[in-house]
């Protein structure tokens, strides 16, 4: 069976953690992390596996931190 | 030998302008200069050369215009009076930063405030000192003629071109509104996009894949980085003091005494110069063409020959300054300083003393 | 730090759906976390690039908190003195016809030092696209009040609250300059949300479009937040911002192809 996976891949340096994209994201696939970058900012990061690449979150990234990738995955 | 006419002075810049091959005029009405713009909208320069000419809602989106005009490359004029070029000061401060070239056309009346609209020459201190903030200079032709208002348009868009910087045309309401004749110099062919392009690459005219975009601006919020534009800015002004002065002196061999004037009171002062030869009186004009850059050298050894000098100008003296600093005292007196926000240290001034005063 | 939930095979450049533009230079925003400039440039640069106009746009850049703007865009840019940027635009697209000009401006530049500049270019229907942020509040300068500043609503010059009797009301220069002929396609959109930002690029898109029409003005206003001016967090400021700047600033197109739209 194909499914309609997606992934995202967060610049961390560039995040400046204004949760913007949290509240986006229809799966809460995103949350802040504990540790900070060199900015002293947490950052986003994914925390579970539900992302299916629909790009909202990278859509209001106000420093476009966000790259997503989606892809028809097959699974048994 | 050109076309022959009769003309006002601000129609003589008007008709320049089109035949320097001036894109574009951005102005405002106000008098003794209105005439400038009326021209130009009666001419219709746009079926001539292609000319834009628009009217502005103020002074003040006026010379912003110009600035956007300026930025793309394109040779642009506007023209104003007074008040008009009080209100214009912010953006010319903002086009010396820039670097960018244009002609402003300054036909001075009567002031302070609203003033009158009759001729005078009390602007000398704006157009000269900077009537913007910052440091910075116009280059600053006084047209005393209907022909030099003409020339001088030229002349201002050549060497606000060569030198990227803003051009005043300081004249007056009289030579505004009088009618001489006036020899007009043959079209200049307006440059095309791809010329403007060509000549003028550190315009803002459309990235190109061969270099970085263009950015137009005088911020450099980099204490270091401003210093470093103010000190090119300097440098540019020393260039220009030392090539473009411009001057004229009659009868000044034998004088004994002289006038030193610009402008309408040039003219007048050459009158008073023939009446005052006739009644046996030795005396000389020295007319300052460029206000900025000054005759200094010039005029100070005009005034080593002569016994008293008399600075005729419509105004409570401005020009007067210049030519006593001129001529200078027999103490040193130098200038130390930095730019940007750029704060001296104790110990730099000490050296600046050791160097420009002590060691000579 | 290892990242969790990473998925190497989806995880490939074929499969790519979202990626910062190019056209954003690359280099960290110097804007605040959760700012919507950083958001309104990338889409505007993503409009750009998708209309291949990179070497064919001259945009001009205001003061105030995007006064930098022309470091992030990679075309080329004027800055304009305070409020001045629509006359600077006004001489680029007369002198320029065949470039695209636009202006990007905050509330304090558009509608309080500039708004002469601002109604006479809509009054002349210049073939320019004016893209507004409205934040309400003065953000470069410390967070003073606006000429859009809500009633009540605190600044530091405003630190009870503005007062209409003696501050006057906030200026809708939206629905103002839709009822001047010049203008031709006028809008008020958001970012906040990943919806309303989808709204707003086709909305930049529209106002680039029609300067090939020679019809006039295209106007984007953005509502958007300033959570260091209103001293929230981004996302609580984007509520604050839906439950009080919308009611005052509707979202919505207000004037398309030339006629203002019936509500």
């Amino acid at each position: 069976m194909a499914k309609i996976k997606g992934d995202i891949a967060i610049d961390t340096e560039r995040c400046k953690g204004c949760e913007v994209c949290i509240a986006a994201c229809p799966f809460g696939v995103i949350a802040m992390s504990k540790e900070v970058n060199s900015k002293g900012y947490h950052y986003a990061m994914k925390v579970n596996d539900e992302c299916t690449g629909c790009t909202n979150c990278a859509i209001v990234c106000p420093d476009g931190v966000i790259t997503v990738y989606r892809a028809k995955v097959t699974t048994e | 030998m050109g076309e022959l006419r009769l003309m006002k002075g601000n129609e003589a810049v008007a008709e320049a302008a089109i035949r320097a091959g001036c894109d574009g005029y951005f102005g405002y009405p106000i008098t003794p200069q209105s005439e400038v713009m009326e021209y130009l909208m009666a001419e219709k320069p746009h079926e001539r050369t292609g000319m834009v000419v628009l009217q502005a809602e103020s002074e003040v989106a006026s010379i912003n215009m110009i600035y956007g005009g300026a930025g793309t490359g394109k040779k642009v004029l506007t023209s104003s009076s007074s008040p008009g070029i009080s209100l214009m000061q912010e953006g010319i401060s903002y086009m010396a930063g820039a670097e960018l070239p244009a002609l402003i056309v300054n036909v001075v009346r009567g002031g302070p405030g609203l003033g009158t609209i009759q001729p005078s020459q009390a602007d000398y201190f704006q157009a000269v000192k900077g009537g913007g903030h910052g440091d910075y200079k116009l280059i600053v032709l006084a047209p005393a003629s209907v022909q030099e208002m003409c020339d001088h348009v030229k002349l201002g868009f050549d060497l606000a071109f060569k030198y990227r910087t803003p051009v005043m045309l300081l004249s007056d309401g009289a030579v505004g509104q009088m009618m001489e004749k006036v020899v007009l110099f043959d079209q200049i062919p307006r440059r095309t996009d791809e010329e403007v392009i060509a000549q003028c690459p550190w315009a803002a005219t459309g990235k190109l894949k061969s270099r970085d975009h263009v950015i137009i601006t005088s911020l450099d919020l980099d204490p270091a980085g401003q210093e470093r534009v103010n000190l090119k800015l300097q440098a540019k002004y020393k260039k220009i003091e030392e090539n473009e002065i411009r001057y004229e002196e009659i009868q000044c061999e034998d004088a004994e005494y002289l006038f030193v004037a610009f402008g309408l009171s040039a003219r007048i002062c050459q009158k008073a110069t023939d009446l005052a030869r006739a009644k046996g009186i030795k005396v000389g004009l020295f007319r300052p063409i460029t206000l900025f850059p000054f005759p200094v050298q010039q005029i100070a050894s005009t005034i080593q020959r002569v016994k008293g000098v008399l600075v005729v100008e419509m105004n409570a003296g401005q020009m007067i300054e210049d030519v006593k600093l001129s001529v200078g005292l027999n103490v040193k007196i130098e200038h130390y300083g930095r730019f940007g926000g750029i704060i001296p240290s104790p110990d730099e001034v000490v050296r600046a003393l050791e160097q420009k005063i002590i060691g000579g | 730090m290892e990242e969790l939930f990473a998925k190497p095979e989806i995880r490939k450049p074929e499969n790519i759906v979202y990626k910062k533009t190019p056209l954003m230079v690359d280099r960290p925003l110097s804007y605040c976390p959760g700012c919507g400039h950083g958001t309104v440039h990338r889409i505007l640069m993503e409009v750009i690039e998708e209309m291949d106009i990179q070497g064919n746009t001259i945009g001009v850049s205001p003061v105030g908190c995007s006064v930098l703007a022309y470091d992030f865009l990679d075309i080329d840019m004027l800055g304009a003195a305070h409020g001045r940027a629509p006359a600077l635009a006004t001489a680029i697209k007369r002198l320029w016809p065949h470039r695209f000009v636009f202006t990007y401006q905050g509330d304090g530049d558009l509608a309080a030092i500039g708004t002469a500049e601002t109604i006479h270019a809509c009054n002349r229907g210049e073939n320019i696209t004016i893209i507004f942020i409205n934040n309400g509040i003065y953000g470069m300068t410390g967070g003073q009040m606006a000429p859009t500043t809500l009633p009540g609503m605190r600044s530091s010059t405003s630190p009870y609250g503005r007062d209409t009797v003696t501050m006057g009301y906030p200026l809708k220069m939206t629905e103002l300059v839709a009822q001047l002929p010049g203008t031709h396609f006028v809008t008020r959109q958001s970012v906040h949300t990943p919806g309303n930002a989808r709204k707003t690029k086709k909305a930049i898109r529209k106002a680039f479009d029609i300067q090939k029409e020679n019809k006039g003005v295209g106007w984007v206003e953005v509502v958007s937040n300033c959570n260091s001016g209103w001293k929230m967090t981004p996302v609580q400021a984007n509520k604050w911002m839906e439950d009080n700047m919308f009611p005052f600033y509707p979202l919505g197109d207000v004037k398309v192809d030339g006629k203002i739209v019936e509500k």
